[in-house]
């Protein structure tokens, strides 16, 4: 079951959404809309997000994001439509009921902090266990796991405005999981932090996800940041959802001329993993194969090194056909004592990691499983084409919305 | 010239309305003009109890602890002077009457601002009331509130009660309304009930801005406590009065440089309070 399933949710603002509904259903825009007084935050959006997932919501403002969250804990209203939090639909719940579920089960993470100037540091982060009646020993104490687990131990009796930007924000992130929440949600949370912050933040929270393993619905306007820490994106457009699904199957097939001037500027290094440019390897060595055997294997195949492999395809290492040559002379039988050792990477490993292996190994570079058996092979060759097709792509996009 | 247009009997019709209230509910304010006496009574007697010279040191210390050494000094020596110039009972008298109406007025005003700021309906039935309250000319609260408590201290406070609360009403409403929406939000989204908003964000946020209501309030009581001296209301204000009925200009000038030197007194050790919160210092 989804942790959380969003079922055609609807909110439109203004004194008389009824009417505003009428008009969506009649297939009116959101201009018309907006003429009668009413605005469009969100109209019909679905989506799942799965235990643990790291789910980013994308858009350009004004798009719906923050309404979107913000529907998911009923700061916001929902007009209409359905919210399940664990099979249970919240848009139902009664005051006392929504309460308990923002104290236990939901924290939200500000863009501005949000933190309260007179309590300290550790009263900012036991905020929510003090809502739910917790006695002090345990308020403090759970509330100083929670500054630990961000790296703020020893500011607990600072003031919020002792910090910087960056810290003040960990404290925001400190209060959100001090209550041990299943749900995560992060409007913005990095946008108000400069750029060289931000990178440690997300990087931080990406390692922080390893351990606590929460279910995060993160908004972003920046591409670049929901490409690194999100599991799946959540496009918008105009309070609808315009695509779903992975950093890369975003990138190799935008859904519409929307979406792709959202991906035109990406650094796709940072995007495409090895997987994608994952090639067969079409002939192995094995470390009892001669090196005459060897040396034809490669020139079958007009490569310069092989990967040695178990029979069951583990890596053993590779050999070149230098080493090959040189013991045909030297009458080796056997090639296993001439194996080298070799780097190798997992396929969901980024291209830019990648290539950054590459520029120090000429041969090729193995992708294992977690098993360490070969899947394939990555070349610098296979590397420089993914990238070289997704720039013409991008480039011959940018023109066609130019000449539209 | 238009002579046929009858005069519209507003003061009439406030007088009959006054004598209605005064002859039903007369056993009421009696019976509270008794209570309110005798705390006033007894406050005086206790400070008065206590030798000057130990009261002045205690409220130096307090000013000190409180504002500075600044102000600590200031207040030493301002007393000592007031009590050279044989003007310490009245002084005493003064400071009781502005204490007991700044403590009732407080109470009133502190949770009116806090439903004015919470409730839209009742801020625009306060606000307008507070208006009328404060524009009509301080004396003529003195004159019904006779014929309710009588001459004298009681009358008094209760006429410096109406006229000295609206600071306290209005800056806590403004206080609570000027939280930022975010932190509203923040505390929302962590399940906080309304109560709980209220006392654990609202009001500690409000600190500064409430402490400078009362510390208005404070002023304004003082200044009515000495006008009420025309109706009997004794203390500084008394001395004044009386220095103005004998045309002794030394002896009103006397009297009313100690009421200067009080209000500074009570000025710079309550503008201090709350000022040093650390949401005084992040705005
Ligand atoms: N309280 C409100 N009253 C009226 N309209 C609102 C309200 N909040 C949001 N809207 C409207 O709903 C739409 C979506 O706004 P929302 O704040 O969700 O966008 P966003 O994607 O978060 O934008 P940003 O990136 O600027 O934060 C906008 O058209 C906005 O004007
Ligand atoms: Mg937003």
């Amino acid at each position: 079951m989804a942790k959380i399933k969003v079922e055609k949710l609807t909110k439109i603002f203004g004194p008389h959404p009824e009417q505003g509904l009428r008009m969506l259903d009649e297939g009116k825009s959101n201009a018309d809309i907006r003429e009668t007084g009413q605005a469009v935050g969100i109209a019909d959006v679905s989506f799942e997000v799965e235990e643990g997932e790291f789910l980013v919501v994308m858009g350009l403002s004004g798009s719906g994001k923050s309404t979107l969250i913000r529907c998911l804990n009923r700061l916001n209203e929902p007009t209409r439509g359905h919210i399940f939090i664990d099979g249970d639909d919240i848009t139902r719940l009664d005051r006392q009921a929504l309460l308990k579920l923002r104290q236990t089960k939901i924290s939200m993470v500000f863009q501005h902090f949000a933190l309260f100037p007179h309590r300290t540091v550790v009263d900012n982060a036991a905020y929510g266990l003090e809502v739910q009646g917790l006695d002090a020993d345990e308020r403090r104490r759970r509330a100083n796991e929670a500054l630990e687990l961000v790296g703020l131990d020893g500011w607990a009796d600072s003031y919020p405005g002792q910090l910087s930007g960056g810290m003040q924000q960990r404290v925001g992130l400190a209060r959100a999981l001090a209550v041990e929440p299943d749900i995560l949600l992060m409007d913005e949370a990095f946008s108000a932090l400069d750029p060289l912050i931000r990178r440690d933040m997300q990087h931080e929270m990406m390692q922080l996800q390893q351990r606590v393993k929460k279910t995060i619905v993160f908004i972003t306007h920046d591409l670049d940041e929901a490409l690194q820490v999100g599991d799946r994106i959540v496009l918008m457009k105009d309070g609808r959802v315009v695509q779903i699904g992975t950093p890369e199957e975003i990138l190799n097939n935008p859904a519409n001329a929307y979406v792709e001037r959202f991906v035109e500027n990406v650094d796709m290094s940072r995007v495409l993993t090895a997987q994608s440019v994952l090639q067969r390897a079409r002939v192995v060595a094995f470390p009892n194969d001669g090196p005459r055997t060897v040396l034809r294997k490669m020139a079958d195949e007009n490569y310069a090194s092989l990967l040695v492999v178990n029979r069951d395809y583990t890596l053993v290492g590779s050999i070149s056909a230098e080493v090959a040559s040189k013991a045909v002379k030297d009458g080796v039988e056997h090639i296993e004592s001439l194996v080298e050792e070799t780097p190798s990477v997992t396929p969901s490993e980024s291209l830019m990691n990648v290539i950054g292996i590459l520029a120090d190994w000429r041969w090729l570079l193995p992708v294992v499983d977690e098993n360490n058996k070969v899947l394939g092979v990555v070349t610098r060759a296979g590397v420089l084409t993914a990238l070289a097709e997704n720039n013409d792509t991008s480039d011959s996009e940018a023109e066609r919305s130019d000449a539209a | 010239m238009i002579p046929s247009v009858p005069k519209f009997p507003l003061a009439h019709g406030i007088d009959v309305a006054l004598d209605w209230l005064t002859h039903n509910f007369s056993w009421l304010t009696q019976a509270l003009s008794h209570a309110i006496s005798a705390v006033i009574d007894a406050i005086v007697a206790g400070l008065l109890f206590v030798p000057p010279w130990l009261l002045i040191i205690i409220v130096a210390a307090v000013g000190w602890r409180v504002a500075g050494r600044r102000v600590g000094i200031f207040t030493a020596l301002g007393l000592l002077f007031l009590w050279n110039l044989r003007l310490w009972q009245p002084t005493v008298e003064t400071f009781t009457l502005v204490l007991i109406s700044t403590l009732i007025a407080v109470a009133i005003g502190l949770p009116l601002g806090i439903a004015a700021a919470l409730n839209k309906r009742t801020s625009r039935i306060v606000m307008p009331v507070l208006d009328f309250m404060q524009t009509m000319p301080a004396f003529v609260y003195l004159i019904p509130a006779i014929p309710f408590f009588g001459l004298g201290a009681v009358s008094a406070s209760v006429a410096t009660v109406i006229f000295s609360t609206p600071p306290t009403i209005r800056l806590t409403a403004l206080g609570i309304r000027q939280v930022p929406g975010d932190l509203i939000e923040a505390a929302d989204a962590f399940g906080s009930s309304r109560k709980q908003k209220l006392f654990k964000v609202q009001l500690p946020m409000a600190v500064p801005t409430i402490m400078a209501g009362i510390n208005q309030t404070i002023m304004l009581a003082l200044s009515m406590v000495v006008i009420a001296a025309m109706i009997g209301a004794g203390g500084l204000g008394g001395e004044v009065w009386e220095a103005i009925q004998r045309l002794e200009p030394g002896k009103g000038f006397e009297s009313g440089i100690a009421i200067v030197i009080l209000a500074m007194i009570l000025d710079r050790i309550t503008q201090r309070i709350g000022r040093d919160s650390k949401v005084a210092s992040a705005h």
